[in-house]
């Protein structure tokens, strides 16, 4: 078995999607990690669904008696701390700004993605029921959607299909998809393999994915 | 006469919500922002057949260990609820709301979130109805009108107009202004202006005059009742201090 990338490299490649003055919506999971390697010199303003923007990084089991509030948790329920210029505002506004594509960049979670970038996130696998949450509106209306996934599940099989086999959270949403072992872009013409893990060959991470790579010209070992 | 919406106990504020009323329940990811004496209350008072609009339906993340609206679905309370994230995230501990659900002695409606808050404000707003991309070729869209707007499919939502709001705010003063603190402002606003009754639980009430006017989140009209929590829920919380950090 060929050594897979870990969920932290995964982080940093996404990061490198960020850019400047970027309004982010981090979704729970691998996306929630990308906080930690946003490239020095880049301010992002993140944002989350319960009506906050431009807080600091989510406080840590150490420092948890000295700064967690109830009245300061980001969309995961986790705590976080504030930083100069943040604000609040209600949960109609706080949609008002997905839904109105203010949202520059959101990152999720995956369970299965088609090779139209129809993403389906939101049902539990195997149990029938499912949270919908603010998953649903971020992948329908935010300026670009990254998703972040292990590239098979743990038996082996694709996570990257033809067609979902769930109920959708959104068809064709999906921009990027970066997982541990490949970077992919999905376009008009299909589904393009942009960068790959070391060690992988594009044949390898075909066999992997359901729906018939594109490999570009300019293919890449994963840059970090 | 001056008007005082203050009332002294929480039994009190929800002493005529009747059987088969519509609530919104302000709620997100942990106690901040959750109405818990009310709640409680509310459980006291016993009415049955309601309909609990909230974005959970209880007991479930951080709330897991405190009585947020979990305890209504547990007094067997509820008929219906709206809401955008109904289930435990964790299969081995399910919610009481959602062994309700899945036994159907409780209807569900999953909605999306920004869905939730659109249909809440539009209600408060006297906007019936409105179209929105969110849901467009997924189960969501089941039943509903579709139309274009300029290339994009939308559905058509409808408004939810609710009897009762169960809201947590931060401060009110007399004439029922309230602001908010942190994140627990989320969907607190938009229900206090939907219900024909609002009922704003606070940490503190102040005399009118002494909230910065330009500081008000919610109309003081849309406010009917106001009642003072006594003592603060065992939760990390440093009211003292400001968000702010130099």
């Amino acid at each position: 078995m060929k050594e897979r990338l870990s969920r932290e490299v995964m982080a940093m490649r996404a990061a490198k999607e960020l850019f400047d003055g970027a309004v982010v919506n981090l979704g729970i999971g691998i996306p929630t990690l990308v906080s930690s390697f946003v490239p020095e010199g880049i301010e992002v303003i993140y944002h989350s669904e319960n009506g906050m923007l431009g807080f600091g990084p989510v406080v840590t089991a150490d420092e948890s008696a000295e700064k967690a509030d109830i009245d300061l948790v980001n969309a995961g329920g986790q705590y976080v701390t504030p930083l100069p210029g943040m604000c609040f505002f209600h949960h109609a506004d706080s949609f008002l700004m997905i839904r109105g594509g203010h949202v520059d960049i959101t990152m999720l979670g995956v369970i299965e993605v088609s090779e139209k970038g129809d993403l389906a996130n939101w049902m539990f696998p195997g149990r029938g029921v499912g949270n919908i949450g603010g998953g649903m509106d971020l992948a329908f209306n935010a300026q670009k959607v990254i998703c972040l996934t292990e590239h098979t599940v743990k038996d082996g099989r694709p996570k990257i299909v033809k067609k979902c086999s769930i109920p959708l959270t959104a068809p064709e949403c999906v921009d990027m998809i970066i997982t541990d072992i490949a970077v992919i872009e999905v376009t008009k013409k299909g589904m393009v393999l942009k960068e790959i893990a070391p060690d992988w060959t594009p044949e390898e991470v075909q066999a992997l994915t359901e729906p018939k790579l594109i490999i570009d010209p300019g293919l890449k070992i994963f840059e970090l | 006469m001056a008007v005082n919406k203050i009332l002294k106990s929480f039994d009190e504020a929800v002493a005529d919500i009747p059987d088969s009323a519509t609530i919104l329940i302000g709620n997100f990811a942990g106690p901040g922002g959750t109405p818990y004496y009310l709640i409680q209350a509310l459980r006291k008072k016993g009415s049955k057949n309601l309909t609990i609009v909230a974005n959970t339906a209880g007991g479930i993340g951080l709330t897991l260990d405190y009585d947020d609206h979990r305890i209504l679905f547990e007094n067997k309370q509820v008929k219906k609820v709206i809401a955008t994230f109904p289930f435990s995230t964790s299969a081995s501990r399910p919610s009481t709301a959602e062994k309700q659900i899945l036994a159907k002695e409780v209807e569900l409606e999953l909605v999306p979130q920004g869905t939730l808050a659109e249909r809440i404000r539009c209600g408060a707003a006297g906007v019936p109805a409105f179209y929105t991309p969110t849901g467009y070729g997924t189960v969501i869209a089941e039943g509903k009108e579709m139309k274009e707007f300029d290339g994009k499919p939308c559905i058509m939502e409808r408004a939810i107009k609710a009897d009762y709001a169960l809201v947590r705010a931060y401060k009110a003063d007399a004439k029922g202004n309230l602001v908010f603190r942190g994140t627990m402002r989320q969907f607190n606003p938009i229900m206090a202006m939907n219900a024909r009754i609002t009922i704003a639980e606070v940490d503190e009430v102040v005399e009118a005059g002494e909230i910065d006017p330009e500081a008000v989140v919610v109309p003081g009209i849309f406010v009917n009742r106001i009642v003072k929590v006594q003592e603060p829920l065992p939760f990390p919380r440093h009211p003292d201090r400001n968000f702010w950090v130099k």
